[in-house]
């Protein structure tokens, strides 16, 4: 059966970029479809009816939603290539751990450093960088959280560091500074090519971040 | 086989999630009864990133997370699977798994609070309770997971279950029978399941505790 394999997203998306870098190191073909999230196509709203959201894979005429769970499905559909879960039942639970810890805190984390200022800024940092130093604890003095294999947990936390450089400058502080071994580990995923074709160039993600400011402060 | 330990809490939902999950595979464990307020040094050493039950030991391996646990168990003792075997399939299971862990908050958060903040958390709630009567894959079955309890229902259970002592102790009424046919139908369904129906804390003591716990929560609130 031909197979078609559509991805529904928006390049700033840190949930759309893990499922980027998936499908990429599955080597599978995709049709990459940018929505515009102020006129959401027809396709995004009956596909995804309950949220409305990206990313959204469509495999088949068949709708998978929310990124960790879409890469899970890419992991158990494309076999072959680059394995992303162990196959360990208590080494998968560790993963899964992980990644949640990755999904409850990045994000909204993330977003209190960039959204807020003066003393609530700092409060913010300062939870920020307590959640990428345990993250560090956890990664140790292995190349990837998947240990020597790149896998779920690196897919899962890749994405924001995209979002490093927008964050230093806003809330004045240095990652690599606080976290080297976190920084190198980026770097290193960074010379996979599915992760560096699927990221975006962090100065021109830190322009668009300011342009949606000043669009939302108006 | 190694043995297996589950740190657990009677009034605890999510401890609950794994019990069933255990008893429906029929999987032997030794249940630890932590004391919340004193959690034992044990507890802190298995699950130092959050410090909190439910963790479940396998031999000598700490797994944390009432869903991830539940993965862990359907992972490693298949029988009386709790997932499909179809991938699609899967990732609608849990997708439905994910959006009631992110949405249920609301309804610790009716019981935690007052006011304003109280009628926010209570309107996301019934949103939830409305999505999941709409869209929920349980459409015409008695469970979500068609005739037997799967993890959609295993995760939904800790809420639903919880909800109606929580609204008595907070007065804030969440679950419209009326307006919820099909999840008032599931919730009697999977109540009167026995393995549900053997695992579940006395009501009454439970509305005891939750109204003890929310006294004493509001009251340090406001002495801030």
């Amino acid at each position: 059966m031909a197979e078609e394999v559509i991805l529904l997203d928006t390049w700033p998306s840190p949930f759309g970029m893990r499922v980027r870098v998936a499908l990429r190191e599955k080597g599978v073909v995709f049709d990459l479809r940018e929505e515009d999230l102020s006129n959401k196509s027809p396709l995004l709203l009956k596909m995804n009816p309950v949220h409305k959201k990206i990313p959204v894979l469509i495999h088949n005429g068949k709708p998978v939603s929310e990124s960790l769970i879409i890469v899970q499905y890419i992991d158990a559909t494309w076999v072959r290539q680059s394995p992303l879960l162990p196959s360990d039942p208590y080494e998968h639970a560790r993963a899964r751990f992980w990644a949640d810890y990755v999904d409850k805190k990045m994000y909204s984390g993330g977003r209190m450093v960039w959204l807020s200022t003066g003393e609530a800024q700092e409060v913010a940092k300062k939870e920020f960088i307590e959640c990428l130093k345990v993250l560090e604890g956890e990664l140790g003095d292995r190349a990837y959280f998947g240990g020597g294999r790149f896998g779920y947990v690196d897919v899962s936390l890749i994405p924001f560091y995209s979002y490093f450089y927008a964050l230093e400058a806003s809330a004045n502080f240095s990652v690599a500074e606080e976290c080297p071994k976190l920084v190198a580990w980026a770097k290193r995923c960074m010379q996979r090519e599915s992760v560096a074709k699927s990221l975006p160039d962090q100065y021109k993600l830190y322009d668009h971040m300011l342009e949606r400011k000043k669009i939302q402060e108006q | 086989m190694d043995g297996v330990k589950l740190h657990a809490f009677w009034a605890s939902p999510f401890s609950a999630r794994v019990i069933w999950a255990l008893k429906i595979k029929g999987i032997p464990f030794e249940h630890i009864e932590e004391d919340l307020p004193n959690k034992s040094a044990l507890l802190l050493q298995y699950n130092p990133v959050h410090k909190k039950i439910p963790v479940l030991v396998h031999g000598p391996r700490p797994v944390c997370e009432s869903m991830v646990i539940v993965e862990y168990l359907e992972e490693t003792w298949p029988q009386h699977p709790l997932l499909p075997t179809d991938p699609h399939k899967r990732a609608v299971a849990r997708f439905w798994v994910k959006f009631i862990e992110d949405k249920s908050p609301n309804v610790w958060m009716v019981y935690r609070t007052v006011g304003e903040e109280q009628e926010k958390a209570r309107r996301d709630s019934s949103e939830m309770l409305s999505i999941l009567e709409e869209h929920g894959p349980n459409k015409g079955k008695k469970f979500f997971g068609g005739d037997s309890i799967n993890i959609v229902d295993i995760a939904f259970g800790g809420v639903a279950l919880w909800m109606g002592a929580m609204e008595e102790v907070s007065g804030c009424k969440m679950f419209d029978a009326a307006k919820l046919p099909r999840l008032n139908a599931w919730i009697a369904n999977f109540k009167s399941s026995p393995v549900i129906a053997e695992n579940l804390p006395d009501r009454g003591k439970l509305c005891d505790h939750l109204a003890r716990l929310r006294e004493k929560r509001l009251s340090s609130s406001t002495s801030k």
